[in-house]
């Protein structure tokens, strides 16, 4: 059995590209792999939400290492998603001091409302639902996080109102105008 | 009303711009520094404030700046680690949100200090948007001459950056935070040697928390003997407080060393007492890897006195009774809460954080996790209660970060203070998982 993988190189906007150069200048030249954290944030913008294997041999590529040097470091960090997900991400905190504000009760509600289980993506491809441990918001939970926005002291209603808002909203890159 | 050393001007409007900022007084410690100060009596003056490290180790600032190597030929870094991380603790998010220029004149100041030409501030990836706000305070600061060559016509020259994380609590350990800022896994580093001799990219390095930074600025600008004025005994100064849980006022307080811990509790200008006009149960006081303590010994010490808000009165007669001041991190159960979820919760924190390095802690956090959840979920027996003891007790001291005795210490001591209520859950599986099934030790039922 032929056991190639096909793989399909993907680029990088000139927009990303020059948010990479940025992070690039920050490091000795000598140790340009310091970026590798950033430019996978970076990768994860751009390509969908997610870092396919494809974003992590153009990172690779990019730092002039081996893609395993990436491999290890995108399986190691909680915050890159390894396979694709939906429009949005929604990442609530289920730790002691947010499940004492009722952070169950707000997975829970998610969880009827979406049709999906945590990890699971909604059947209309908006939503992806996380958990996550502790986003230093512990005097305000219930919270979630989407992309880089926190929502914070959430019930039903709020948390309604919210999937409204995502679903009728466009996916903005971090170096996009208006962001 | 107690002194507010580093939020005075939190509320100030536009105080997260240069202009305004300066206005208030911002950036005076990098002139008075670079323009009157050798690097040594920065450090000097550091050391005699008595200013311990606030990230939760409390370790004497100043003390860790004078270990520092000074090699010719190499490099001197100043890390911030901005990686806050542990539940319950969000202090240095609310500072670096609030006032982002007081970290990057700490930065400018203490990197003085310590002879860096670069500095960085690691920070979680998930405060991205704070990473936009510290990354515009920063180019302020270039623009006006606050970075980059030649600072205020001193000769100084520095550059600073800030560097996101990916999700990793590990990272929060300064040899993690080291690794993962070079671009590999967030895996400890045995220690020694330490990061002072052997840090970022071999070189020597301090890595100090966001608001030990932020707290230079007040000290050069006041001098360390009137900051060695406020506070009680080896706990000087203010400290940052991160309140939550079930109080009426969560929030991030700026307290001075030495109020109750009552007072904290309880009055209006801290948390304004329990929510819901309920009873408080227990207290974390330092963030989630700190032991657990009932109200009772949360209230007063092993002595009977009032016990303070201080690294000394809360870790009053150790780990039996006492608990630490950590990272400032306070949250509060009240008389609804079920303790064994609540351990269970941080167990499986702990559990999905350990770096998996080291044994005891890869293993043992999820023999935690496991059993804690076969007790919650009505599965458990009486044994699994010492069981918990026993692994804790062997994770405990057997890791190479202290991830493992985070890990551990919580459970511990729930088991230690709570045992009544971990054996109410085995022996009454239906009614403990039951929704909202609190025990309560007073009526021995359901509360």
């Amino acid at each position: 059995m032929d056991q190639t993988v096909e793989k399909k190189e993907v680029q990088f906007s000139e927009g990303a590209m020059a948010e990479i150069r940025r992070y690039l200048s920050h490091y000795p030249a000598d140790r340009q792999k310091s970026a590798l954290l950033p430019i996978l944030h970076i990768a994860q913008a751009e390509f969908g939400g997610w870092v396919s294997p494809e974003a992590m041999d153009k990172v690779a590529e990019i730092l002039n290492i081996q893609p395993i040097e990436v491999y290890e470091v995108a399986t190691f960090y909680t915050m890159f998603n390894l396979k694709p997900v939906g429009k949005h991400v929604l990442e609530v905190c289920r730790t002691g001091p947010c499940m004492l504000r009722g952070s169950d009760d707000l997975i829970m509600h998610l969880e009827n409302k979406l049709g999906c289980r945590v990890g699971e993506t909604s059947a209309d491809g908006n939503f992806t639902l996380k958990t996550v441990e502790c986003l230093a918001s512990c005097g305000t939970g219930p919270m979630l996080q989407v992309r880089e926005q926190y929502y914070e002291n959430l019930d039903a209603a709020s948390a309604d109102q919210l999937l409204e808002d995502l679903k009728a909203s466009t996916v903005k890159k971090p170096w996009e105008e208006n962001y | 009303m107690g002194r507010k050393l580093l939020t005075e001007h939190i509320n100030v409007e536009g105080i997260e711009t240069f202009d305004v900022y300066r206005k208030h007084g911002g950036y005076a410690s990098v002139e008075k520094a670079l323009k009157t100060m050798t690097p040594e009596e920065v450090v000097e003056e550091v050391k005699t404030s008595g200013l311990r490290g606030r990230g939760g180790a409390g370790f004497p600032t100043g003390m860790k700046w004078s270990f520092l190597a000074k090699p010719e030929g190499k490099p001197r870094y100043l890390v911030c680690n901005a990686d806050e991380s542990e539940p319950g603790t969000f202090k240095d998010r609310y500072l670096m949100e609030k006032l982002p220029h007081l970290l990057v004149e700490g930065m400018i100041t203490s990197s003085y200090a310590l002879g860096c030409r670069t500095s960085y501030i690691y920070i979680r990836g998930e405060l991205m948007y704070i990473l936009r706000i510290l990354e515009k305070a920063i180019a302020e600061a270039y623009a006006n001459g606050f970075l980059g060559e030649n600072i205020l016509g001193s000769g100084y020259s520095l550059d600073l950056h800030v560097h996101p994380g990916g999700g990793a609590y590990i990272c929060g350990e300064e040899t993690a935070l080291l690794e993962s800022l070079e671009g590999k896994r967030g895996n400890p580093r045995n220690k020694p040697p330490f990061p002072a001799v052997w840090g970022l990219y071999g070189s020597p390095t301090v890595v100090n928390n966001v608001e030990s930074i932020a707290t230079v600025p007040w000290i050069v600008n006041n001098t360390a003997a009137e900051y060695a004025k406020i506070g009680v005994g080896r706990s000087t100064g203010t400290k940052l407080i991160s309140a939550g849980g079930n109080i009426n006022k969560p929030g991030v307080y700026e307290i001075e060393m030495g109020i109750t811990v009552e007072e904290f509790i309880y009055s209006e200008e801290y948390c304004g007492g329990i929510w819901k006009g309920r009873d408080m149960k227990a207290v974390i006081a330092g963030g989630s890897s700190v032991p657990i303590l009932p109200k009772d010994l949360i209230l007063k010490t092993a002595a009977g006195e009032d016990r303070l808000m201080t690294y000394e009165s809360l870790s009053d007669g150790g780990f039996a009774t006492g608990t630490m001041l950590g990272s400032g991190g306070f949250f509060v159960m009240d008389d609804q809460t079920c303790i064994v979820r609540h351990t269970w919760t941080l167990a499986r924190f702990y559990h999905h954080e350990s770096c998996g390095q080291c044994s005891p802690c890869r293993e043992g956090t999820g023999w935690l996790e496991k059993v804690l959840h076969r007790i919650e979920y009505g599965h458990g027996h009486m044994h699994d209660i010492d069981l918990l003891v026993s692994v804790a007790k062997q994770i405990e001291g057997n890791t190479i970060c202290p991830l493992g005795d985070a890990a551990a210490w919580p459970v511990a001591a729930a088991v230690r203070h709570f045992r009544e209520e971990f054996e109410w859950h085995v022996k009454h599986p239906e009614q403990a998982t039951s929704p909202g099934a609190v025990f309560n030790k007073n009526a021995s039922v359901l509360a």
